[in-house]
């Protein structure tokens, strides 16, 4: 039988996948892969415990999650697109271009 | 009467306050005027005060408006007009007026003329809150201003730059006017002491409140009240051991010298104990009051003994005012308030007189107070010669002068009270005084002329600055006589004031008052037999003399300056520089600037996070957060 702390067990590995991504990415659209699978991994997680607690505000905010994070990706990328424009590069280590 | 009593007041405040506005500018001669007149309106309003109690005996009480109120602790602006704050008022007043004007002519040409009147002005006023409050906080505000006022004046050539002690024993103005504020403060704290030991067993400051108390409290208490009180009054009133502050304070400009020892600040202090005479008087603190009164015959001798070898005229008159003081103080230990206060003010008086005739000689000698380098003056300086005879017959204490009433009634008391030892000190102290003053006048005006060959012609003072001293010498001559008047206003106040000789005293007061006035005749008489002759006759320094012990223990003011320098000043700057090295900065200092450091450190390492580059700060932001979700782990485990 499939319980919660499988679903919790899923959610986490993927979160850790998305992190590592993050973390270890230097392409920016890749970056913004990852953040997705992070955010998907974190809706997983509120369906699961949704379900389990029979309470449905969680499911509700996995779909908010779902929406806000299309909106975000749109946004996001109409600035990918601008910034490829611009630099001819989508490269982390090519854009730095503040120090401390 | 209300407006009598704001005038009164705050007519010097004004003064001061306008001076002030010109205090930047050069001199200008009505802000002399116009303060001297604020002065004048001053003592107008207090002695309309004073004729008001004498004739109606109401006394005036106002309360100008709340000061501190919180909580249980309550204290009035208040002011209370019976007969010893209207005693001290018309005293002060006159003399501050006498001295305003007699300023005018004296720092004429001071550059600092303006500022001078300011600090002149509110040096009044301090005195009149001091002696006008009806609590002892209003008082102790009086006597702090008091104390600030000396500060400025005593420095007031703050410019003159420091002495040898050997070349002049008080260093420079800013050096006498440090030590007199410092050694004030000193006894402030004794002071402050004592008003908070009243109020914490009376709750109360206002004065007859605290006194209506007195009879309930225990006599450690009363004891403990008594002695903090009485070191607030020797630090203003320079009782011995913190006498040193007065006569180095004559650094300062004359007028000040004659302010200060005549009429304000170091009477505060006879006043304060004269003041709390209900608790000076009661039973339980008869040990302090006898105590105050063996001080003060001891620094009446003790001054007096100090003043026979001076050579400075302005400090043979501070060591004076010392003396005089001691009497004061005598009086008022031994329970003779009213006579003690009567003292203050005919000797307000005459010192004033003494002071700025010493001032005259001052200014027409060039600055010049040796009094090896004198003589013969009078013949020059005519006017200045006859006040200061009269204020020195009036110091030496020979009727009918006022010195004398005063005087005599205190040495009567001494006897009366049986402390025959005290008797016998002031009795010989009353000669030196005669010696001493007498020797002043006749080494500065008589004897042989020692100026010419040093090349000084001297002049005598303005006209209008000789006509405005002559109501102190009239009254030099004639305040003794009413002194039998001012017992009857006086004595109304009350029980604790009254002081009345026993009969056996009375039989015997002519055969004391003739031995005091032999004393004094024989004290003068010598004097001039070996100061004021002229020719083979006349006076020589001699080597012999001024190499003897006496006279140098009594030149070097018992060593007791020098042994301050010794083991106070000099331990106290060691002790200083050791904190300031050791402690200041490898403590204090190095912690303040260790915490910028390790900012400043922390800053400088922590800068390479900031690479540009996106990936870091994620990295980053991803450290942080797992150090939260730890810390909330942590935290949720001991929850």
């Amino acid at each position: 039988m499939i319980g919660l702390s499988h679903y919790l067990i899923v959610s986490a590995l993927i979160f850790s996948i998305g992190l590592v991504g993050v973390l270890r990415r230097r392409n920016l659209l890749m970056l913004f892969f990852a953040t997705e699978v992070m955010l998907n991994a974190v809706n997983i997680a509120f369906a699961a415990i949704s379900h389990y607690y029979n309470d449905l505000t969680g499911q509700m905010f996995a779909f908010f999650i779902i929406a806000i994070a299309a909106s975000e990706v749109a946004v996001g990328l109409g600035i990918l697109i601008v910034l490829y424009k611009k630099h001819g590069s989508l490269d982390l280590d090519d854009l730095a271009s503040m120090r401390g | 009467m209300e407006n009598l009593v704001y005038i009164a007041l705050f007519a010097p405040f004004v003064g001061s306050l306008f001076a002030s506005l010109f205090g930047m500018s050069e001199r200008k001669i009505f802000v002399g005027i116009v303060a001297s007149a604020l002065i004048g309106l001053s003592f107008i309003a207090s002695a309309l005060l004073a004729f008001n109690l004498y004739t109606t005996e109401t006394v005036v009480q106002v309360t100008m408006m709340d000061w501190i109120s919180a909580g249980d602790f309550n204290v009035e602006f208040g002011f209370v007009i019976d007969q010893i704050s209207v005693t001290m008022m018309t005293v002060v007043t006159l003399v501050s007026t006498i001295v305003h004007v007699y300023a005018v002519g004296y720092m004429d040409h001071d550059k600092s003329f303006n500022r001078f009147f300011s600090y002149l002005s509110a040096f009044v006023f301090s005195m009149m809150v001091l002696v006008m409050s009806d609590n002892f906080l209003g008082l102790f505000i009086g006597w702090e201003g008091v104390g600030v006022c000396s500060w400025l004046l005593v420095g007031f050539w703050y410019h003159k730059p420091d002495q040898d002690r050997k070349d002049n024993p008080s260093i420079s103005p800013s050096w006498a006017a440090n030590e007199a504020f410092i050694m004030n403060r000193i006894a402030d704290l004794g002071m402050l002491i004592g008003i908070f030991i009243l109020y914490w067993n009376t709750g109360s400051l206002q004065y007859d409140e605290v006194f209506a108390q007195l009879p309930y409290l225990n006599e450690a208490v009363l004891t403990a009240a008594a002695i903090a009180l009485f070191i607030g009054a020797m630090g203003k009133s320079a009782q011995f051991p913190l006498h040193t502050w007065l006569t180095d304070a004559m650094e300062g400009p004359t007028p000040v010298s004659a302010l200060i020892h005549a009429a304000t600040m170091v009477t505060a202090g006879v006043f304060l104990v004269i003041r709390a005479n209900p608790l000076y008087s009661m039973p339980e603190v008869a040990g302090v009051s006898f105590f105050i009164a063996s001080l003060g015959t001891f620094v009446a001798f003790y001054a007096a003994s100090m003043a026979l070898v001076e050579r400075d005229l302005k400090r043979i008159i501070a060591y004076s005012t010392l003396s005089q003081l001691g009497y004061m103080f005598a009086a008022a230990g031994l329970g003779a308030y009213w006579i003690a206060l009567f003292h203050l003010a005919a000797h307000a008086f005459f010192k004033a007189l003494l002071f700025l005739g010493g001032g005259n000689v001052m200014h027409a000698m060039h600055d010049e107070l040796d009094l090896f380098k004198m003589g013969d003056l009078r013949k020059k300086m005519r006017g200045t010669w006859i006040y200061m005879t009269v204020a020195s017959i009036a110091l030496a204490g020979l009727p009918p002068l006022a010195g004398f009433w005063s005087k005599d009634a205190i040495i009567e008391t001494a006897f009366n009270e049986h402390t025959y030892i005290l008797w016998i000190m002031l009795v010989i102290t009353a000669g030196m005084t005669a010696f001493y003053s007498f020797r002043q006048v006749f080494l500065s005006f008589h004897g042989e002329d020692r100026h010419t060959p040093l090349g000084f012609h001297p002049h005598e003072m303005y006209k209008f600055v000789l006509v405005a001293m002559s109501p102190l010498a009239v009254l030099a001559v004639i305040t003794g006589w009413f002194m039998s008047t001012y017992k009857e206003f006086i004595y109304k106040i009350g029980e604790s004031v009254q002081y009345e000789m026993s009969d056996h005293t009375h039989h015997l007061a002519t055969y004391l008052g003739l031995l005091v006035i032999f004393f004094a005749l024989s004290g003068i008489a010598y004097a001039y037999y070996k100061y004021a002759r002229t020719g083979e006759n006349a006076w020589k320094r001699s080597e012999k003399v001024e190499n003897g012990f006496f006279y140098k223990l009594l030149i070097n003011q018992y060593y007791v300056p020098k042994f301050y320098e010794e083991f106070i000043t000099k331990p106290y700057a060691i002790i200083s520089e050791k904190l300031w090295t050791e402690v200041d900065l490898k403590i204090v200092d190095a912690t303040v600037d260790n915490i910028a450091k390790f900012l400043h450190n922390t800053g400088d390492k922590t800068r390479a996070m900031q690479t540009g580059n996106l990936s870091n700060y994620l990295n980053w932001m991803a450290v942080g957060g797992v150090i939260l979700l730890l810390i909330a782990a942590i935290s949720a485990m001991f929850v």
